[in-house]
């Protein structure tokens, strides 16, 4: 095993690559050494190791998925390199002045105070500035709750037996192209857990993770609510997140045991690329939530970033009475393109699901709806109703719906309302003729249009997506 | 205050005001009459500085400044208002968020301090009463699933807070009951003052026995062909606009 390491490492060496042991990188490709190597590293035990090559393996036999309504170049997967360290202090800036100045200008707007500009724009820092005495703080509390949340790297040596026991339930190996790539190779993620009858004592965000090292492209995200639990988990940030990775594969898996509450909210705004769309961000996510007995899974999103984005967080309702939920607010201008939307699989007897998407297009835009409903045969009475809403704005963008119904139960029912609308100059003139300009008119009209989303995020978030989507559609209305 | 001089602007290559010019003081009140199409919403929305609409010649004026070449929300902050005819539905963007959003957008452009959020709230709810709109509409879109009253009075709730300079109000009778036309006129008479001036477009001779005019004019083919006191609106009651389209040809 570790001979093979050497081997490995050795051939980088002759490769011309760097391998000293602060910031070596892996030269790009896959094969089943490279999955050791980064097993190895991680030092994980042997059935982790088999459980990746067993999915690199199922993974050669698949193909990229060509359904959705997006274009790229394709993708050369022996082109990317699986792994790399986290970057040692003299690589990163050294300070904000030497951070792009059109980042900081964001940031500026965001009001993002000095210090978390440093920690977003990857800054070396030394880590003495407030949110170590937070994260000190909030690690007591939850330890005090017998709550879990760390890095899933850590979590598969504190908690093996939890994370062996969920670790790919939700999402199976082989779903789908991207999930098995992710499954081969993840980097890192959160894990939590929420112990029966826990009502987790504050939200949990990715941005307090305990020790927070970068989670790379192939992000892994498990959270297990035992019965009667509950818990908010923020994923994201506003701040426009720049990586040098184009190709980002996520997973996120969702348990909601009997009785138990996920409520998962994500702001995504990762690099949408310039304005002719280069150079841009692919986010290809896997996210999927169980919902057994009487529990209730809650998906928000609000989607401003990336090139392109294929993403459905979806629910199996699986328990009698669950309750799935989706709400996404996804915007593309410029050249983003965004195939994104849920679904929604209703096993259990009264299961009920809301779909609520807002799609906005402006500039050359395009944004599609996708979502699944299905009934099966078990999902007596199961209801769901579906509202997808586009707004355009601009007419070189577009908006399209495509919704899959599959109803296997005569009474179950499903209910999809859809409606396209468009910022009309009457609107922009209103607010002009108020006083507003139209930049500041453009993001009063969308912002209403995202009313019903924003009011799931919790307050904060949702005053922060706000300036998000209006600092997004800069320059979108001439 | 606001001097319009042989303004010709056209829609689309069609060409609706001809030379129209118009002199309003301080403190006035003008009434503009005139059949259906003969461009008195045009004139509103040339003056606001709507997109679409060109300007091929002539000159506005307000105070000392050119209108014309200013944008449109600058326009509205320097104090012009125009009360539309079919106002517009903003949907999920309540009223108040929007009538917040218009004040701080002039106190920011003046580097005024913005208006806390508490003393912004009871002004607005003082005039949601003054109009005689329930509170609630407040919390609603704007304009959204209101009746057509009920934005006509909308926009009258807009301009009292705002406090233009010169306020365009295009039909703001039309389509109300005579409460409301009572509510208007109310609203109106009570922003007269020797530093603001009015610019009432009606259909009615009744709107200005509440609302009293200095002059009226009456628009015929994209210009004035007739200014008068009230008693020009009586005349037009009486007769209709036929001898004056008549007398222009
Ligand atoms: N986009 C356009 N293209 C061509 N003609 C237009 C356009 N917009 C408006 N018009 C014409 O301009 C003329 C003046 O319209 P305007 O709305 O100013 O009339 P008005 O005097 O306000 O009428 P009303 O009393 O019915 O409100 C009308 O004949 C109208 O059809
Ligand atoms: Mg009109």
């Amino acid at each position: 095993m570790s001979e093979q390491i050497d081997e490995l490492i050795k051939q980088d060496y002759e490769a011309g690559f760097v391998t000293d042991i602060e910031s070596e990188t892996l030269p790009p490709g896959l094969n089943e050494e490279v999955i050791r190597f980064i097993s190895a590293r991680k030092d994980e035990p042997e059935w982790l190791l088999e459980w990746r090559l067993n999915a690199y393996r199922q993974w050669l036999t698949m193909t990229e998925p060509d359904w959705a309504h997006v274009s790229y170049p394709d993708i050369d997967f022996n082109a990317i390199s699986y792994y790399s360290a986290p970057k040692s202090m003299e690589d990163k800036p050294k300070s904000l002045d030497e951070v792009d100045p059109e980042l900081l200008a964001t940031y500026e707007k965001l009001g993002i105070p000095l210090h978390e500009q440093e920690m977003l724009a990857g800054v070396a820092v030394d880590a003495v500035f407030d949110s170590v005495s937070v994260a000190t703080t909030f690690r007591e509390k939850l330890e005090e709750a017998g709550v879990i949340f760390c890095p899933i790297s850590e979590a598969v040596k504190t908690h093996p037996d939890l994370v062996r026991q969920h670790l790919g339930s939700v999402v199976p190996v082989s779903d789908n192209y991207y999930s098995a790539l992710n499954c081969a190779v993840f980097s890192d993620g959160s894990f939590v857990y929420i112990p029966k009858g826990v009502r987790c004592p504050m939200e949990l965000s990715t941005y307090f993770r305990i020790n927070e090292a970068k989670t790379g492209q192939f992000e892994r995200t498990l959270i297990v609510a035992d019965e009667g639990s509950e818990v908010s988990y923020l994923e994201g940030c506003t701040a426009p997140m720049r990586d040098e990775n184009q190709l980002h594969a996520a997973v996120v898996e969702l348990v909601a045991l009997d009785n138990a509450r996920i409520k998962y909210s994500t702001v995504q705004n990762w690099y949408p690329g310039d304005q002719d769309g280069r150079g841009g961000i692919y986010n290809f996510v896997t996210k999927r939530g169980v919902a057994h007995t009487n529990a209730h899974i809650s998906w928000t999103q609000v989607e401003t970033g990336s090139a392109i984005t294929m993403k459905y967080p979806s629910c199996i309702l699986k328990g009698d009475n669950s309750v799935g939920e989706f709400y996404s607010v996804a915007l593309s201008n410029n050249h983003q393109q965004a195939d994104t939307g849920t679904k929604m699989v209703h096993i259990g007897r009264n299961t009920r699901s809301t779909i609520v998407s807002k799609g906005i297009s402006a500039g050359q835009g395009s944004n599609s709806y996708r979502g699944m409903v299905r009934m099966n045969p078990g999902a007596e009475n199961a209801r769901n109703h579906t509202q997808c809403d586009s707004l355009l704005i601009g007419d070189q963008c577009g908006a399209h719906t495509f919704p899959y119904i599959e109803g296997k139960n005569p009474t179950a029912t499903i209910e999809h309302e859809a409606t396209t609308s468009r910022v009309s100059g009457d609107q922009l003139f209103l607010c002009q003729q108020r006083g507003l300009d139209a930049e500041k008119a453009v993001a009063m009209i969308v912002n209403g249009f995202c009313k019903e989303v924003f009011r799931e995020l919790p307050m904060e978030f949702a005053v922060e997506a706000g300036k998000l989507l209006e600092i997004s559609l800069e320059g979108a209305v001439g | 205050m606001l001097s319009i001089h042989d303004l010709y602007a056209s829609v689309d290559e069609t060409e609706i005001l001809k030379g129209l010019s118009l002199e309003i003081s301080d403190g006035e009140v003008h009434a503009i009459m005139g059949v259906n199409g003969s461009g008195k919403s045009t004139l509103g929305h040339v003056l606001a500085g709507r997109p679409g609409y060109t300007v091929t010649s002539g000159s506005v004026r307000m105070d000392d400044q050119d209108l014309l070449e200013l944008e449109p929300e600058i326009r509205s902050r320097a104090g012009l208002f125009l009360a539309f005819q079919y106002p517009v539905e903003v949907p999920g963007v309540t009223n108040l968020e929007f009538l917040k959003a218009a004040v701080e957008a002039r106190s920011r452009h003046y580097g005024e301090e913005p208006l806390n959020a508490s003393e912004f709230l009871k002004q607005a709810r003082g005039i949601c009463d003054a109009v005689n709109l329930d509170q609630s509409f407040l919390r609603r879109g704007v304009n959204e699933g209101f009746s057509g009253g009920e934005k006509k009075r909308n926009e009258l709730m807009q301009m009292m807070l705002l406090q233009p300079k010169v306020a365009i109000l295009d039909e703001t009778d039309s389509g109300l009951d005579i409460d409301a036309l009572q509510v208007v006129a109310d609203g109106v008479n009570s922003l007269r003052a020797p530093d603001r001036s009015f610019v009432v477009i009606t259909h009615y001779q009744r709107l200005l026995n509440y609302i009293e005019p200095d002059y009226v004019h009456v628009l015929v083919g994209g210009r004035i062909v007739r200014s008068g006191d009230k008693s020009l609106a009586l005349e037009l009651e009486e007769k209709g606009y036929r001898w004056l389209e008549d007398e222009v040809a």
